[in-house]
């Protein structure tokens, strides 16, 4: 029997913290995002080398893709969004090393997730449109439609949650269950199934979040 | 019946007939989708975009059910 999804392994206590399993993942992610940004950033040139150009491809793309679905100007979402999509993409992906366990496959960290992106909608919004004018972007485009905003609010972020979560833990689920009932080599077609899917969460997550972010900003249209 | 054996059942129920729904919401989307491509190639890359965002959307109530059947299987309150 496969251990609970919905339990993480504790590693360690600090004082009455447990510090669990995907915490310590995290932060190996954010030290290793962290510490290869800097080093990969630290020559840039007027004329790039592999190097450059291979992260120039990634940031452009990025943009161009935010840029597309947002139809303003991208540089204030930028770094939340890129970084989002940069985290994701490893966190998602790491599952597939030995010895490591992906931490979105686990509950907290989707849900951290959504709720920055739930703080950085609220946000985005209230600096462009001021406080009044999003608190009532609310009751568009009639006033009985503010009980429904108000919970599309928060059932889009739980959404956001629940299918970040879900997609990555039923990946890594099924390939324990196909380890433990067929042998060693048998899940590894899974597991090329497995780097699809944790791309197309990362991307989809990045762009659901760009959308409520846009519509936020926008104010015309919210979904 | 015992609650354990209930929960068992209701989640080995759960996911197909949960999954109908959405496999036949995503094959209708992806053959408008595919549709669309054809008539008009040069928006393809909108229309992908869209179509991942939509499937995402629809996966979702695919993915509920699959998390309904995992909380009745291992964080039941009922069955201990």
């Amino acid at each position: 029997m496969a251990n609970s999804p919905f339990a993480a392994t504790i590693l360690f206590q600090v004082g009455p913290l447990p510090i669990t399993r995907p915490v310590v993942t995290t932060w190996g992610i954010m030290l290793v995002l962290s510490l290869g940004s800097w080093l990969l950033t630290r020559r840039l040139g007027r004329r790039p080398d592999r190097r450059q150009a291979m992260l120039e491809q990634l940031v452009t793309g990025i943009a161009g893709q935010i840029e597309a679905v947002m139809r303003t100007d991208m540089r204030p979402f930028m770094p939340l969004l890129g970084t989002l999509f940069i985290f994701l993409a490893v966190a998602n992906l790491c599952g597939l090393l030995p010895g490591v366990e992906a931490p979105t496959s686990k509950l907290e960290t989707p849900a951290a997730l959504a709720l920055i992106v739930f703080v950085s909608i609220h946000y985005f919004g209230v600096r462009s449109q001021g406080l009044l004018g999003y608190l009532a972007s609310f009751a568009k485009p009639k006033l009985i439609m503010l009980p429904l905003n108000i919970v599309s609010e928060i059932t889009r972020t739980f959404s956001l949650m629940v299918r970040l979560f879900g997609n990555v833990m039923s990946g890594e689920f099924v390939i324990a269950l196909v380890v433990g009932l067929a042998g060693l080599f048998v899940p590894i077609p899974l597991m090329l199934l497995e780097i699809l899917v944790g791309l197309v969460q990362a991307y989809i997550f990045t762009v659901l979040a760009t959308v409520f972010i846009g519509a936020a900003v926008g104010g015309s249209e919210r979904d | 019946m015992d609650p354990k054996l209930i929960s068992i059942i209701a989640a080995a129920l759960a996911v197909p007939i949960g999954s109908i729904g959405p496999a036949l919401a995503e094959g209708r989307a992806v053959a408008a989708a595919m549709d669309a491509i054809a008539r008009q190639p040069e928006a393809a890359g909108t229309i992908s975009r869209t179509l991942f965002v939509g499937l995402a959307m629809i996966e979702t109530m695919a993915i509920y059910c699959l998390v309904i059947a995992l909380l009745l299987l291992f964080a039941n309150p009922y069955a201990g």
